[in-house]
Parts: C-alpha cells; structure tokens; sequence
C-alpha cells in the first residue's frame, strides 16, 4: 500500500503528523512518535510573548527583594549564562533534527514583526524542514475590523517568507467572515501549506469559585467536521497543501479527511490521551480498510471526496443545514 | 567580573571594581582545592562566590576546580577544613563574628598542628548585649590565644594582595593564619583595585611547600598518627616545639611581602609607619581606620602637623623587635586605637600588645626613646559606628594635652563614665576634585543596583578612581537604601560615608518629609529630585528645610518625573536606570554619547543573559530619560509652610521618643551613653509608633459582602487588619466613616463586628485580599476586601484605626479558640514587624501571640525572624491591655533549643517552689485556695482566667504575711499560671547549625512548643542551602541545584514517639494550622510543628503566597500531618494525615518559583534529571505518612474531627 503524500513540498511516508503538542518537548518523545510512524513532527510552539514574559518575569523575581536588606543583598547565585525560550527551543530542534530522520517543522507564535522573522530565520538556521506560523490571535479590540485581521496575517507571511528559503505554513483559526477568499488571498501570497485549525483553549468558568478556567479540553472525533467541510471547499479552489487538524483520532477520521482533501492529518489529542502508538495503530488500520475497499494509495483517495469530487457539492454548503433540519421533522 | 586592562610601566595590569569579598575570595579559590562554607554576615558572600566559581567550572591555579561543600556550621566548616588539610588538601573557609568563635577549638588544632591554612574573616562585632551583623575586630581579637597568625587588610586592594601573601607566608611558615578585614567597611565597599594575575599568583606560591604540605597528609602508604593525648610529664615541653615556627614567621611574611613589590609595585611592611619622619604624635592601629587616619594627617602634615602612625599588618605572631624599630624616637605621644572592648581588661589587645613591646624595650635597651612617651588607648568604630576625620582630628588635639585621656572612646559621646573624646563634626578633608555623591532610594526601586553599575562605570571606562558604598536600613519591606559614591583623579582612600556631598539624588519623593536628605549637600552642590511634579509646579510641593537648604546651599536643582519614564518604558517601580542616566548626565563624568553607550553596555551586561526582552526596556527607559530631565530654577525666597511631621505620636513613651524617635529619623549616632539600657533590655510594643506608611495600596473592607471568615485576619503577615466582635454601644463617638455591621453567627449574637486596616502599618502585601472568599453577586472581582490607594485613604482610616483599637477587646473566655474565625478574635501581640511584604513566617508567630501571647515566653533563634522581631529601632513584641504579652530573648544561631529549654526548666522549677511554698504557707493562706491553686484545671482560657484571679488573691494575702517565705512566694507566684515556652526558628537553625540540640530538647521529654519557620533556605543571608532546601532548588551555596532531597524532620522527630508533630501550611489548610498550634500547647511534652513559610528567596510573587502553600500540599510536595502521642495513650492512632493523596504533578508548584525553575535556565539536562527525582521523592513520601496513617491492631483510624477544608 502506498500510504506516500506530499505536504509543504516534503515528500511524506504517510498522512501521520503530529501537531503541536507537549509530545515534542524532548528528543526523546519525538523519537516515540518517529517509532510509531510519524510521517513528520510538527514541534510545540514557540511563543514570543511568552518567551518575552518569562524573561520579565524571570528577571522580575530574580531581582526582588534583592539590594534591600545589608545581610541579604540579593536571593539567587548568578549563573555564567542562562538557557531561556528560544535558545531551548532552538536547542531542542537542533537536537532532533541530529535524532530523527523524519522531517521537522518548526511551530512559531510571535507578537512582533520582528519576533516572527528573527524566530523563523533562526529556526531554518536550527535546521528546520519547514514553519508552521500559528497565528493564535483573539482580535478583541471593537476598533480591529476583519480587513486588518486578514492584513496582520498576510504581513507576517510575507515577512517570513522574505527571510527564510523553507516552506512555511500558516494555521487558521475558522474565525473568518469569507474563510475560503482569505485562503486564496494566503495562497496568492505564497503560502505553501494551510492547516486548518487551530483549536483555541476556551474560557470555562468555575460556578463554585466564581473564576475563569481556562483549561484544556481534548478532542472528540466530533470535532473533525470543521476541517473536513473546509478542505473539502478549499481543495481544487487553493493550489497550496492543506493540513487537516482537531480530532483526528481514528482511522476513519484520516480516511475522512484525506478523502475530503487534506494531504495530512495532523494528530494532537489522541496522542496525548493514548500515547505514540496510536499512530501505529491507526496506520494499520488504514492500510488495512484500503486493502480491504481496494484502494492502492493515498494519492489516489486524495481530495476524492473534496467539493468539487462530490455528487452534490451544495453538500458543503447551506444545504446540510437544510437536509438536516428536514430529517429533525 | 568585569575588567579593564590598562598599561603601566609595560605591563598589563587588570584593573576590576568589586569589593572586599570578591577580592578575598578571588584569591581563595585560586588557591585552594576544597573549600567548606557556611553563611554568616558579612562574609556570606565569599562562600557564594566560591561556590557559583565552582559550579561554573572556574580553575585554580593549578587546572583544576575547588571543590566547595557547604557545612551544617561553622563549627563543621572548621571540621571539614581541619580533616581537608589533615589529608593534605590546600583547604580554606570564610567567616565571620560567632562563625569565628565556633571554629576556634580547631583552630587551636591545626596551629598546634603547623598546618598552613588561611582562613578569610570579614571582621565583626561578636554579640553581647546585642547582636551586630556590623564591623568590628571583637570576632577576631577572641580568637587570638589559637596560635594563628593574623594578618590586617585596611582596602578592598589589600584584600586581594594579602590573601595571596598570607597564603604564601603559611605554606613556608607552616603558621596558619587569619587574614581579616573590616566586615561591611571593607567586605561590601566596592572599589577599583589591580587584580592579581596567575602570574603573580605563581610567582608567590612555591610548588614545592605545596607538595610538602601535601606529604605531610595523612596517607596509608606512609602512616602516622596525629592528635594524641599527653600528660603533665610532656604535654608543656611538647607544646613549646613550636616556638621556631613562630620566631621565624614575621621574617617569612616580611619576605613574602617584599617580594610581593618586586612583582606588583605594592609594598607592605609588618609594621608600616607613615607620616612625618620627625613626628611628636604617633598613632597605631589596624584595619580600615588606618585609611582614614592616614588621609587625615597628611592633610594635617601638609599644614605643618608633625604627626606619624604605624599600620599594623601583622597581628599575631606579633613582633615587638619590628614595631619597635618602626617606631620614631621623635614621638612624645603614642595613641593607640583598638576596634574592640574588652570590658574590665587592662586595657584592649593591641594597646596591651604595644605597652607590653614597648616596656620591653626600654627594660632591654632597645628603646628608641631618650623620654618615655605618654601612651594611651582608646576604642573606636564598634559595629561599624563611623570613624571620620573629624574623629582622628578629635584624638590628635586630645594627644597635644598635658594629660591626654587613657582608655577613651571616640565617635561616641560617653556621658555615663565619661570615656569619649570631643571632637568638631564639621572638620572634613574631602578634597574639591573628588566627586562625593548621595543617593537615597528604596530597596524595591533598585537604586543599589544602579549605582553599583555606575561605580564600574566609572572604574572601567574612565580613568578615575572610584569608590561605592551601600547603607541600608533594617527592614526587610519598604527599606530605604543611602548609596554613597566617590570618584576622582586619585587613588580613594576613605572608607567613611559622605557627609560632605556635592551630589545628592532623591530617588522616592517621600523622603523629603522623612530625612533631612540634603543635610549632607554641601555650597553649590547639585539635587536631583525625582518627582511627578514638573519644574513648573515642583517648588510649591517642596517642604520648607528643602527650599530653604536649596536656597542657602546656592545649590543646582533638577527633576525629572521617573515614575512616568519607567511606566511608559515597561520599568514599572524601577526607577534606577532612569535617575543613573540622569547623575551621568549631570555629573558629565563621562560625555553624553559615551555615557549612555556606556549604560546601555552595561545593562547588556547586567540583562542580558536573562533576556533581550529585559534588556530593551532598560534601553527604552534610557532613551527617554534625557527628555524628561529638568533643571529648576530656584527662587529667592522660602515660600512653602510644609514641615516635616512628627517622628512618632504625641502619645508615645518618653523612651520612645527621646531615643527610638531619634533612631527612626536617623539620629542614632547623636544619642549618648546614658539613653540607653544598660544590659540590653528594652521596652515592648515599640513598632506601633514608627508609622512607615510603604503600602501604595491597602486593603478596603466592604461590609456588605462580607461572610465574617477571619481569614484576612489570619493570613496577614504584619497584623495590619484585625477583626473585633464588639457591644453596639461601643460605636458611639464613631469616626464617620467607621465601617460595623452586625455579627454573624451565636457567638455573638447581637453584638457588631468590624474588619479594620491599620493604614500606615499595612505593607500593601495583598495576601488578605488573596485568601478572602467572598466575592460579588454582580461582579465577581469584587470581594470583600479590596485594594484600594492608600493616600486618600490614610487619614480617615488612621483615625478609624485609633478608635478601633480602643474598642474593648474580645474577652479571651468567650472564643471559640479551635476555630479560624475564634482564634482571630484573640488580639495579635506581634504586630507592625519589618518583615518582607508577604512573608510567610510571620502570620505564624502572630497566630502564637495571639493563642498564647500572654502567658508565652519566646526563645528565638538568630535568622530572619529574630531581625523583624528584634531589630532597633522598633520591635514588633508587644503586650495587651493587662500588660501581658511575650517575653522574648535571643540567643544564638546554633542554641536556640537549648536556650528554650533552659527557660523551660527555670519555669518547671518555679512553678515547683511556688507549689511548695503554697503549701507551706497554707494556714496564711487558707485551706480552700490554696487547693484550689494547687489543683486548678488550666486547660482553657476560663481555667486560666480563674487561676490568674486565684493568684492576685493570694498576692493580696501575702503581702500581710510576715513569714518570709511570704516574701519568697510573691516572687514566684506568677508561675502558678500555666506558661507556655515557644522555640523558634528557621530551618537553617532547626535542620542545620541547631539540629543537634533540638534533637537534645525533642528528647528530654520537657514541656516545649518548638516552631520551625521553614522557608528551607537560609533566608536572612540571602538565600542560602540548608538540609531543608529540596532537590532540585536552586539556592546560594548550591548554584547548580540542590542534588539531595529535603531532609525529612519532621519523621526522625517522630521517631522518638513521645514528641508531638505536626507539618502545616497555613495557605493550604487553616483549619489544621490552628489545631495543631493547640494541640501543641496541650500536649505536656515536647512538640515540634514545621510550618511552610514561602518566602522572597523563592523567587514568587509573595501576593500569592498562599496558593503557592495551597499547590505545595496538592501536589504532594508538603503533605500536611498531625502526629499527637497523646492519642496513643487514649487507645487511638496517634497520625493523622491531614491532605489528600497527591492530585498534580510536582511541576505544577514548582513551575511558579524561580529557585525551581531557574535550574531549567541554567543547567537544563541536571534539572530535568533532578525534577525527575524530586517527582519521586512525593511519591515515596507519602507512601511512607500513608503507611503510618494505616489503622493498626486495635487502632481506630477516624477518631477525631478532620480538619479538611
């Protein structure tokens, strides 16, 4: 069976990549993935801002208290040299590219312009195969209008295309009012890879406490809609890869998802809930399940089931709804 | 360290700016293969050194690098270095004051031994009356008999030259010495000196006497045995073989000094006269006052004074054949000043020293003299008290006298026996190039920190001289800090603060009303101010002594509004990048351009390992400074009427304000002899006058939504808000503004109930709004306490305060004691200490003072909380309304056990005699009290009440007794009172320097209530390594994490079975906190309670204390525990484990503090290793308490109320 693809221009064993996860906060966790199977890993991201808070905050409580008291003029030994952020990150990458064979993609969050070109040079210069940008950002601000959203993103693919030669990948959230003319407008801009989506933390509030939580919740395969109605839009209308991510947990789910178009699965949740060798077990039975309904590649049940491959293409538009609302009565 | 390479005479020469410390320790570790430390004031900081130099992986001179091992005392540190040169190791420590006198038994060893070693001392006062963490030589005059030899730095550069000569001098005289220098004077002064090459250091070091002091080590290859016994027949003769050694030693150290200048330039001599060749006044003496002295009178000579004085380098072996020869024969008058009192001695060591050589001399006809001179001796500079050049001009005239005074003092004025000399204040010989600046600033604006980086500024970019040195107050929360700088075009001898400056810098405004700041400014100096006031409006705001002193002064006056600069720049409070810009830029001691090249180097340097982020901040801040920087035209006239306000209220004792006032305002050094206690008792409740108003924000009381908890009461560190439970009749005559409202609950049914904030004595810590539960309806960040600026608020809060505190207080029968909201109803008797804001520590000693607080006697062992409980000038101990409250004593680091228990048996035995006494005097007494005293049921605070009124009964009967044991039981029947004995302290005494007389006291079965405050590091010294400090943590002394895991004391104290135990966290469980505390109480035997204190050395934001206490116990890190071997005697279990079964990985509390997450930054693979095992460390301790608290044969689990929240 030839389970190959082809994603950011990396030639890939299988659809089976691993999102952005604590899986990849050491070599040895990127290594179990490997293992498993992982076609590629995709590192943990590495946030700007938070970068720049720890360092503040770090500093902050390094030096309090300090140059008060005559017995105790500061609290903490000085240290020649401190590992912070961004040389562990870039450390860690460096590492597992020495480890792996599989390729490595680099996951940037940044808050500045300059974060996300001097970050993403110095992640190619780490030896990463590829960037994901995760633009995580909550456009909170009434005076911010959709326009300047879209803008802010396009910008910065600009930016770091203009300073790295490796493909670099933008991950959505869905949160757009025209989803399917702003990937076009990324694809235009020389995107070389779509990963869709990026699944926010969600405030929770604790009625007890009267607090808000914001705690992390792991996907269903429920959550695998959202991404397969878009690539299946988006496939045949953008000429860039596409990345399907939020539940991805199953067998079923990749064939899904390839079938509407994706050229990889990107797996976070259900790692993180049964461990590496999910991916192991999902592969087989991928293999297995297109043995068995006779297909003899991925290349060839990719998109198969996209928009523009269906019967019915208004399927993946308003008519659900309808057909929906129709089968309730 | 930073260096700055300069050519002279051809050579390369390393020029550093550091201080004493560093110069000694720079040196040490060069020279040395195994260090043992161990932290005591001021000389703490060589050990950091050594340690951060080791786990750096810096070499000594020989390739390799020392191996530093922190000990459990200095008495350990002396052990370890003992059995480290036994071996053959060059070994060496550092100490300091009691640290010294803890090494000296083998001390006397290893010189008995010939074994050469140097020993670091940062010179200090030794406790007597009081404690000092100051300068002076009682430390090292104590430990002169050892047969050590003992060699003087007088500056931060003698430091660094006489480490090195002192060590080359013991490996060839086989003489171990003590190289000493003055502690803070010279251990913390900053300076720019020469650093000593490996060349150098080469040159001086013989490989051979080190290879000879390696062979004689003990080996198994070559055995011998040292340290036997001996008997009166040989041990004298055996004891005088060393005499050689010692007659030879001034001659190797003359030698190694000279060649030392052959290769430095620098040339020492044992004894250095100075001064006019011909000189009719001679003075001697040693240890930083000779620079003082010898500025001082080559002003005087170079106006015609014939004046001379002998620097003494070489204390001990003390040679009067080179003194004498050092000595002029012009000299009519000798003066000879000793830095330490030795009370009812002949006189003190080194005028001893002096007399002795020079009667000597004339009985052998070596004298130079044709007349006997008038010799005479005096005390100076005790705990670092000033010695100026108004002082040494003060002994010079006092010299000219016929009859000049023996045995003086000066610097002080001695009006109870009359010892002191006068002098003129105003005498001063600063000289008009050298720039002498003043910065006062707060601890938490970093103003040190700043001018530390502009000293090295200075030293490296310029070509000055400079010298910096940092006062600070004695509070540990809202300290202000007095930074005195020097620099000019020569070499700075003069290690006394400025009180002649031409640059003052105000860095909080607040000052202004607090201290005469521009006293020190001298004609036509310059003030910065930083202000929000600009220069337009900032005259008017002015307090009339600051208008005035501008205007007499002829002074030039500039503004800038820091506040703004550092928020606009992301600075927050720190202003010190801002106000260092601003002295560089009115100082013009560098160009502009090249001055804020220099600062932004500089902050690179300071930041930039730390994050890029850190750094460009301070660049911003520096960018906008010069904008915002104002000069102000003075007016001509005086227009303000502010006036400075009352040091302490009207209302305050005449102690307290004809002495602790005058403390408070900085006038310490004007009081004389008589003000003060003769043997060092002092009055309680002091901290209530000193009104320090640090909080920006302090906590608001809304009643409406207030649920009567306590717990905001409970938690606060300073006793700055407190509940009272009161009639409504009390709330006539009412401020208007005074906030009641009806009490909840039974107990008080009817009655009303206040949450009051002591507005001036609040920190602004915020723990209470952090533990207050109750939250809005409507919106929920409102709770029913709220932050709120205490400026507006401070004067209708002050007087609600004073009318709260005259509310009466709950009577102490009627609580609920076993409750939070009880306990808190208790009035605190500790209050307003100068502990950080936030402490973790001190909201358990209140919660002793208020349990227990009028029957409780306090043995307090040295650490953080004997500094806020007993640090002049205000003293947080205080008493209630009957005129009880704690009696409180410290002692010492390492005895505090002991010292507890001592009143322990004094209590025992009183309260014995007493019952005797009843019993013999019945018929006076009457057959129905006195059975009733003897069998009084004590165990609450009725039976106590009870008790107490049965003894003013039986006082009442005694007085008309004529029998005199009448007399006797008078005295003693107050201990007919139950008494309750605390021990406290921190782990570095409890797990370290004091564990083996804690372990003593836990097993002598004696009724003691021992309180371990655990912050599990040293925290009064900055933070170092204790047994307590857990795996994983980084700590000074362990700067490439803590390998071991925290030692378990609480389950070896359990072992003895008959101790009571407990492990709290207030943050965690509450409840379990104040249960414990009574149970303790009750329990008629030893108790011993660990309570988790967080802490400013963790590295936490201190307004969460209590979660980080909250997470400690959910993950498993603190599991809370009661062992009661009470229960065991009633047939019950006797442990209770009072958390639950781990519920978060370690990580979730250890990723909130830097001591944690530090390691991550520094060394990344060791901590994660560490991490891994201090993951199982959980696990494996709360295998082992669930394993205890598993029912057992015949032993119920459940058998008493959880405490569980």
């Amino acid at each position: 069976m030839d389970l190959s693809t082809q994603y950011l221009g990396l030639k890939l064993k299988n659809p089976m990549v691993p999102s952005a996860s604590p899986l990849s906060h050491s070599v040895d966790s990127m290594k179990r993935l490997e293992d498993a199977g992982a076609a590629a890993v995709v590192m943990y991201s590495l946030f700007e801002e938070q970068i720049e808070h720890e360092a503040e905050a770090f500093d902050h409580y390094f030096a309090h208290g300090a140059q008060s008291h005559a017995e105790a003029v500061d609290y903490f030994p000085e240290a020649s040299e401190y590992n912070l952020g961004p040389d562990q990150y870039l450390g860690l990458l460096r590492q597992a590219k020495e480890a792996l064979g599989i390729p490595v993609i680099g996951s940037l969050n940044g808050v500045s312009t300059g974060g996300w070109v001097e970050y993403a040079a110095k992640m190619q210069q780490a030896g990463a195969d590829a960037i994901e940008l995760n633009v995580y950002y909550i456009p909170a601000q009434v005076k911010i209008t959709g326009q300047e959203v879209e803008d802010r993103y396009i910008n910065i693919l600009h930016e770091v295309k203009n300073a790295v030669t490796i493909p670099v990948a933008v991950k959505l959230s869905p949160y757009f009012s025209s989803l399917a003319h702003f990937a076009q407008r990324l694809d235009y801009a020389g995107v070389d890879g779509l990963v869709l989506f990026n699944r926010f933390y969600q405030p929770d509030l604790d009625i007890e406490q009267l607090e808000v939580t914001p705690n992390v919740v792991l996907s269903t395969s429920e959550a695998i809609r959202l991404p397969l109605r878009w690539i299946a839009i988006l496939r045949g209308q953008v000429r860039t890869s596409l990345a399907a991510t939020s539940g991805v947990h199953t067998a079923v789910d990749v064939l899904k998802l390839l079938m509407a178009g994706a050229d990889v699965t990107m797996m976070c949740s259900a790692l993180l809930k049964h461990g590496p060798q999910r991916i192991s077990e999902v592969l087989q039975e991928l293999d297995r399940w297109m043995l068995e309904h006779e297909y003899v590649s991925v290349a060839q049940m990719k998109g198969s089931m996209s928009q523009n491959a269906v019967a019915d293409p208004s399927a993946f538009e308003r008519a659900n709804y309808m057909k929906a609302l129709n089968r309730y009565r | 360290m930073a260096l700055h390479s300069e050519k002279k005479n051809g050579q390369a020469r390393v020029m550093v700016t550091i201080d004493g410390n560093e110069a000694a320790a720079f040196v040490a570790h060069k020279l040395n293969e195994v260090i043992a430390i161990y932290p005591i004031t001021p000389s703490s900081n060589m050990g950091e050194w050594a340690d951060e130099w080791s786990a750096q992986g810096r070499k000594n001179l020989w390739g390799t690098v020392p191996m530093v091992v922190e000990m459990q005392s200095e008495g350990g540190a002396a052990g370890a270095v003992h059995g480290a040169l036994q071996t053959g190791a060059l070994s060496t420590t550092f100490t300091a004051s009691q640290g010294l006198l803890l090494m000296i038994p083998n001390m006397f060893k290893i010189a008995g031994e010939l074994t050469s070693t140097v020993f670091h001392i940062a010179a200090r006062t030794v406790a007597s009356h009081a404690l000092s963490i100051f300068g002076d030589h009682g430390d090292v005059m104590a430990a002169r008999s050892t047969g050590w030899g003992m060699l003087s730095s007088a500056s931060v550069q003698e430091v660094m030259d006489f480490a090195l000569i002192s060590q080359a001098s013991t490996l060839e005289s086989r003489v171990p010495f003590l190289h000493f220098f003055d502690g803070f004077r010279t251990s913390h002064e900053v300076m720019k000196i020469e650093q000593l090459s490996d060349d150098v250091m080469r040159a001086m070091i013989d490989d051979d006497l080190v290879i000879a002091h390696r062979q004689r080590g003990l080996s198994p290859e070559r055995p011998v045995m040292r340290g036997s016994a001996q008997n009166p027949d040989v041990f004298f003769q055996a004891r005088e073989t060393s005499n050689p050694f010692y007659n030879a030693c001034p001659g190797i150290v003359q030698k190694a000094m000279d060649k030392f200048a052959s290769l430095t330039g620098r040339q020492y001599k044992l004894f250095e006269y100075v001064g006019a060749p011909d000189a009719q006044r001679v003075l001697i003496m040693m240890g930083s006052g000779i620079e003082t002295a010898q500025d001082t009178l080559d002003y005087l000579n170079a106006r015609g004074e014939k004046i001379g004085m002998i620097k003494v380098r070489l204390y001990r072996p003390f040679s009067a054949e080179s003194f004498i020869k050092a000595l002029p024969s012009s000299a009519k008058t000798i003066a000879i000043l000793d830095r330490t009192k030795e009370p009812g001695a002949s006189g003190e060591p080194l005028y001893q020293d002096v007399v002795t050589s020079i009667m000597e001399s004339v009985m052998n006809e070596t004298s130079p003299f044709k007349k006997l001179p008038k010799i005479v001796g005096g005390r100076y500079g005790l705990s670092s008290k000033e010695f100026t050049p108004a002082m040494v001009k003060g002994i010079l005239d006092e010299m000219k006298k016929e009859s000049p005074k023996n045995h003086f003092t000066v610097g002080i004025y001695d009006d109870v026996t009359n010892t002191s000399l006068d002098f003129d204040p105003t005498f001063t010989i600063e000289a008009d190039d050298v720039v002498r600046a003043i910065f006062y600033g707060l601890g938490a604006d970093g103003t040190v920190g700043a001018n530390k980086n502009s000293i090295k500024i200075i030293g490296e970019d310029t070509e000055n001289w400079a010298q910096g040195y940092f006062v600070y107050d004695s509070k540990k929360s809202g300290s202000t800090t007095t930074s005195h700088l020097r620099f000019g075009p020569r070499q700075i001898h003069a290690p006394y603060l400025i009180d002649q400056a031409n640059f003052v810098a105000c860095h909080q405004w607040f000052f202004l009303e607090k201290y005469d700041v521009l006293k020190p400014a001298v004609q036509g100096s310059t003030f910065l101010l930083n202000s929000i006031y600009g220069p337009d409006t900032v005259w008017d705001q002015l307090p009339r002594h600051v208008q005035k002193q501008l205007i007499d002064k002829k002074m030039k006056f500039y503004v800038i509004d820091g506040y703004k600069v550092a928020q606009q720049s992301g600075m927050g409070g720190r202003v010190n990048t801002i106000m260092q810009t601003c002295f560089f830029a009115i100082s013009g001691v560098l160009p502009k351009d090249d001055a804020i090249a220099a600062i932004k180097s500089s902050i690179k340097k300071t930041y930039g390992k730390k994050g890029e982020s850190v750094v460009k901040k301070n660049f911003e801040a520096v960018d906008q400074t010069l904008a915002n920087l104002f000069e102000v035209p003075i007016p001509a006239a005086v227009s303000s009427v502010i006036e400075m306000p009352p040091v302490v209220s009207e209302r305050a004792t005449a102690f307290v304000k004809n002495v602790t006032a005058r403390i408070i305002a900085g006038d310490g050094d004007m009081l004389p002899v008589s003000a003060f206690p003769v043997d060092g008792t002092f009055p309680v409740g002091s901290a209530q006058w000193e009104k320090r108003n640090i909080a920006l924000e302090i906590p608001v009381w809304e009643s409406e939504l207030c649920i009567q908890c306590n717990k905001c009461a409970l938690v606060c560190p300073h006793a700055a808000i407190r509940v009272k439970a009161y009639d409504q009749a009390g709330l006539q005559d009412s401020p208007s503004t005074f906030k009641s409202m009806p009490y909840k609950g039974t107990e008080y049914k009817g009655m009303s109930y206040t949450v009051q904030v002591a507005p001036e004595d609040c920190t602004g810590c915020e723990l209470c709004v952090e533990v207050c539960p109750a939250k809005s309806k409507s919106e929920v960040k409102v709770k029913a306490i709220n932050m709120k600026p205490q400026q507006p608020l401070r004067e209708l809060e002050r007087a609600n305060f004073d009318f709260f505190l005259n509310l009466p207080e709950v009577d102490r029968r009627t609580v609920n004691i076993e409750t939070i909201k009880g306990s808190q109803f208790m009035q605190p008797l500790f209050e307003f200490s100068g502990a950080c804001s936030g402490c973790g520590e001190t909201p358990y000693v209140k919660l002793v003072s208020q349990l227990f607080g009028d029957r409780t006697i306090v043995a307090n062992a040295t650490g953080c909380s004997s500094i806020y409980g007993g640090n002049l000038p205000t003293t947080p101990w205080t008493k209630n309304r009957d005129g009880r409250g704690p009696a409180w004593s410290n002692s010492l680091f390492e005895d505090n056990a002991e010292f507890g228990l001592g009143m322990r048996l004094t209590v025992d035995k009183q309260t014995e005699m007493a019952r005797e006494l009843v019993v013999q005097l019945a018929s006076d007494i009457g057959d129905s009290l006195v059975k009733d005293l003897l069998e009084a049921d004590q165990s609450d605070e009725t039976g106590i009440y009870e008790q107490r009124e049965r003894v003013r009964e039986l006082k009442q009967k005694l007085e008309r007794v004529r029998n005199p044991l009448a007399k006797q039981l008078l005295s003693l029947a107050d201990n007919l009172v139950k008494r309750s004995v605390w021990i406290m302290g921190g782990d570095g005494w409890a797990y370290d320097i004091g564990y083996g007389g804690l372990d003593h006291v836990l097993a002598s079965g004696r009724n003691v209530n021992i309180l371990v405050l655990d912050t599990e590091v040293y925290s009064n010294t900055g933070g170092q390594m204790s047994k307590s400090t857990p795996r994983g943590a980084i700590a000074k002394f362990a700067a490439a994490g803590k390998p071991t895991q925290k030692k378990d004391l609480a389950l070896m104290a359990m072992t003895y079975g008959n101790v009571y135990v407990a492990r709290v966290a207030m943050g965690a469980n509450d409840a379990q906190t104040v249960r414990a505390f009574l149970e303790a109480e009750a329990y008629d035997g030893p108790s011993l309670i660990i309570a988790y204190s967080h802490c400013i050395a963790h590295g936490i934001n201190m307004a969460k204390g209590m979660t980080n206490q909250k997470l400690a116990v959910d993950t498993g890190y603190w599991p809370l525990f009661r062992f009661n071997p009470m229960l065991e005697g009633d047939g019950k279990h006797p442990f209770k484990l009072d958390s639950k079964a781990p519920k978060l990985r370690l990580k979730e509390f250890t990723s909130l503090e830097v001591r944690f997450n530090m390691l991550e930054k520094s060394y990344p693979e060791r901590a994660k290793e560490l991490a891994e095992l201090a993951q199982e460390d959980v696990r494996i301790r709360w295998e082992i308490y669930e394993s205890l608290s598993r029912p057992r044969n015949g032993v119920e689990k459940k058998n008493e109320p959880a405490t569980a929240q």
